[in-house]
């Protein structure tokens, strides 16, 4: 597959001559620059420069997930530029020119909707800056524009003339068109569908690359604080003098969080921080474990919760049923882990206003969240955006908490100049937000024949959507739909199906994490089903393509995996063969695993297929990354992930205790595309929840042990 | 007052001389390109290379390194790191890319030692070596990509 992969891309390379693309990483520090006079600006979304540069404005956080890419490949495709002549630039915070079309009015980058909002939005800024280009050679040759035509950044009439973009952008820029503009359509794409290099993959292979944690500017300290090992405890009392005795230490004070440590680099603040004594406040704090949670989830889980669906009546069929499964899942607290920690630059702008480089993944929150803390009104407050060191949901919280912080800090300091805010991994791990803790009660009914009647589902945990500016969208009747997103949507025809849930309250901060709901529900409703087949003597492929009927994407996604992995071949003895297949995000995805018993007594993943329709594929290369990378995301939380709450505190702290995937614990991977001519949908998040059953359900059939807990590590062998 | 070469620069410092070799590159030296990951030598982000030996930068106190030759991503140079990143971005192996600059490190240092590396010398080699967006596969293929190139 990779070799197929590899030689795609040379040939490609071959053809673009294409040998790397430069990003425009220069920090703007006094805000994005103005466009000259001789520029040429059709929108929000590009600019063409007279040395015939084509400046893509990206408003969605390049964290790997690859928008910086996606997005220039649709307005490179719709003006036929070179690709050799794309640069990308971040947007900078503003909801009225870049809001996420599906978050209201909001900017930012969630849901793995960056391509989805983009799409129409993105040709339409192409298709208008085309008209105009080509608007201006038919002005400039005094010929008629329908016999222009534009090939690889060259503007060309039949007569033979030509010009490049930059030759033409004075006189474009002086045009107006009245639109609507009309995109291509799929056969005339050239980029849209290939495998077109990724613009950030040469400054990831050089460290040029600039991050947060790299920014330096004139006169910057770099800020490190104590935090409570209890969330939402105070300092009540601390020696700041150990402290401030370190060389390179400037200041000591009290922050919302902890207490602050300043200096003139990383090394100094973090041994400043490590001598402070603090003391701190744990009133009405958190005091649980992570035990007691569950337990008491696991009570709750007996009753129904607040109705998600509910169709015909499970209670009457499960009490009617030939057969009655019942099974209870339970799952930990999860970090998210993104290799680089949290961290922030603040500084003050000229105007009087702030400035925060970061790898803000909801700018409007956290342009308003930074104001409000500084007394600013939030167009005073500036956002640029940084390429960001992995997130998987982490830089997206609700309450905007690193503009928060870094504005807290900025306020309270005597320094006046710029400051970096910089978590250790220690202070990450520990430092809340995560996947919540949740429990499921699962019972399903079988008639005398084998099929399936019922199934009554319990989903119990917290939510992070109340107290957010999402919960109105989010909290319906009761649920957040962010809970039972992937139960509440379960695609099988199964007549009397009821989910509800129940919310908790627990002093932890939660968070999203990549997929969100189906982190959970894909796992408790594939194994289940599985459970299901197997009591009523179906295999499991053949019980999905049953109950599939009505959902063309599910069957085509779970069909190609089965075929590309010899569903119906035997495995030798001591291999046993899992699928599992989802929605999320509008995506499907179909996970078939070959697995047996590891050295440790795991089970070993020795192949995966994955099938995937996200609708039109941009960019299939970047797809099936994000394919292979959140099978692996997926896999390493299925094998070892856990955070555990000891008495309020957070056992683990780093990556020696919370143990994530390695490269000799990733199995080979291979990936098939669905085609699809639906619009495109999400793909950073869709390849994690199908991993966890598919490996379970192989597991069982291996070892007849099935696994009701995750992690695995933990699971195995005490059912 | 500590000497030591840095990408081949002779570099002197007579400050804290328990602050890591991370710190000193990136706050004194301003070469960012080597990353903080966990700051206890379970990542690798840090990684590079001293005495043309792979190190954690993050546990390596400058003070032990009086007279060493420091080698970080961007002073990496030669057949094999172009060998290396020829591959990386033919098979465009990153994707968030804040733990490439230390794979391509260890990478540079297996290759180095082992020309034709197996499936199991990539695995003891690049293990502790930590990527979240788990590029792994891409990255075994890549160094395979890499020999392939150096052969050839």
């Amino acid at each position: 597959m990779v070799a197929t992969l590899a030689t795609n891309r040379r040939q490609f390379l071959k053809g673009s001559a294409a040998v790397g693309l430069v990003i425009g990483f220069h920090i703007p520090v006094r805000g994005a620059a103005a466009a000259t006079d001789a520029e040429f600006v059709p929108n929000a979304f590009l600019r063409i420069a007279p040395d015939n540069t084509v400046t893509v404005i990206c408003k969605h956080i390049e964290f790997g997930q690859g928008p910086y890419t996606g997005i220039a490949t649709i307005l490179a495709d719709e003006i036929d530029a070179d690709w050799n002549q794309i640069r990308v630039e971040s947007a900078p915070a503003d909801a009225e020119k870049y809001a996420n079309l599906l978050f209201g009015k909001a900017q930012g980058t969630g849901g793995s909707t960056a391509m989805r909002n983009s799409w129409d939005q993105t040709r339409n800024a192409g298709a208008e800056a085309r008209a105009r280009l080509i608007a201006a050679a038919a002005k400039e040759w005094n010929v008629d524009p329908d016999a222009i035509s534009i090939e690889k950044g060259t503007v060309k009439h039949a007569s033979g003339k030509s010009a490049t973009f930059g030759e033409l952008t004075e006189i474009a820029q002086g045009i107006t068109l009245p639109g609507p503009f009309t995109p291509k359509t799929p056969s005339e794409w050239r980029l849209i569908g290939k495998d077109v290099p990724r613009v950030d993959t040469v400054p990831k292979t050089d460290g040029t690359a600039q991050f947060t944690i790299d920014v330096k500017l004139p006169d910057m300290l770099t800020c490190v604080i104590a935090r409570p090992t209890r969330f939402g405890a105070k300092a009540k009392a601390y020696d700041a003098a150990p402290a401030l005795a370190v060389p390179g230490v400037k200041e000591v004070f009290t922050a919302t969080q902890g207490v602050a440590v300043l200096a003139g680099g990383f090394w100094a603040a973090k041994k400043g921080r490590d001598a402070l004594a603090v003391t701190w406040d744990e009133s009405g704090t958190e005091a649980r474990s992570s035990g007691d949670l569950v337990n008491a989830y696991r009570e709750l889980a007996k009753k129904t919760g607040a109705i998600a669906r509910n169709d015909g009546n499970a209670e009457a069929s499960l009490a009617g049923a030939a057969k009655v499964i019942e099974a209870t899942y339970t799952f930990p607290y999860l970090a998210h882990a993104p290799m680089e920690p949290n961290d922030c630059v603040i500084h003050r702008t000229d105007d009087g206003g702030v400035e925060l480089l970061f790898g803000s993944q909801l700018q409007t929150v956290d342009q308003n969240v930074a104001a409000g803390v500084l007394g600013l009104r939030p167009e005073q407050v500036k956002i640029k955006t940084l390429l960001a060191g992995g997130s998987f949901g982490r830089r997206a919280t609700p309450k905007g908490d690193m503009a928060a912080e870094a504005a807290e800090v900025l306020k309270a300091a005597k320094h006046k100049g710029p400051i970096k805010l910089i978590w250790t991994r220690e202070d990450d791990i520990k430092g809340g937000r995560y996947r919540p803790v949740f429990v499921h009660q699962v019972k399903g009914g079988l008639d005398k024949d084998g099929n399936i009647v019922a199934w009554d589902h319990v989903i119990v945990g917290q939510s992070f959507m109340i107290g957010s500016p999402f919960e109105k969208v989010m909290l319906k009747d009761g649920v957040d739909q962010t809970m039972v997103e992937g139960a509440s949507t379960l695609p099988y025809q199964i007549p009397n199906l009821r989910v509800s849930a129940h919310i908790t309250e627990v002093g932890v901060p939660t968070l999203w994490w990549r997929s969100v709901g189906s982190t959970h529900t894909a796992y408790a409703t594939e194994t289940f089903l599985d459970q299901l087949a197997e009591a009523a003597g179906i295999d499991p492929l053949a019980i999905r393509r049953k109950l599939l009927g009505r959902h063309p994407r599910h069957l085509a996604v779970l069909n190609r995996a089965a075929e590309a992995a010899d569903w119906d071949k035997p495995l030798p003895e001591g291999k046993a063969r899992g699928l599992a297949v989802h929605e999320s995000f509008k995506s499907f995805v179909a996970h078939v695993v070959d697995v047996s018993v590891g050295s440790d007594g795991l089970p070993k993943v020795e192949r995966v297929v994955c099938a995937a329709d996200c609708g039109i594929a941009i960019n299939p290369d970047v797809i099936k990354a994000q394919l292979e990378g959140g099978m692996g995301y997926g896999l390493s939380a299925a094998l070892y992930g856990a955070i555990d709450l000891e008495n309020g505190r957070i056992a683990q702290s780093n990556f020696d205790d919370y143990r994530v995937l390695r490269i000799n614990e990733m199995p080979p991977i291979e990936v098939h595309i669905v085609e699809s001519s639906e619009k495109p949908s999400g793909i950073g998040e869709p390849g994690v929840p199908t991993i966890a059953p598919a490996i379970a359900n192989a597991w069982a059939k291996l070892t007849g042990e099935r696994l009701y807990a995750l992690p695995f590590a933990r699971s195995v062998g005490k059912a | 007052m500590i000497n030591l070469k840095i990408n081949g620069k002779a570099v002197q410092f007579d400050g804290d001389p328990s602050m890591p070799l991370l710190w000193f590159l990136r706050d004194e030296q301003g070469l960012t390109g080597t990353k903080f990951g966990c700051g206890v030598a379970q990542c690798g982000a840090c990684t590079v290379h001293v005495d043309s030996q792979p190190r954690r930068a993050c546990v390596t106190p400058i003070g032990t390194l009086d007279g060493a030759e420091v080698t970080t991503i961007e002073g990496a140079n030669g057949k094999v790191t172009e060998a290396v990143r020829a591959a990386w971005i033919a098979l465009e192996v990153p994707q968030c890319g804040y733990c490439q600059s230390g794979q391509i490190m260890s990478a540079v240092s297996l290759l180095s030692e082992l020309p034709k590396p197996s499936d199991k010398d990539i695995d003891l080699a690049m293990n502790g070596n930590i990527c979240r967006c788990c590029t792994y596969h891409r990255i075994r293929a890549a160094i395979h990509d890499a020999a392939r190139r150096l052969e050839g």
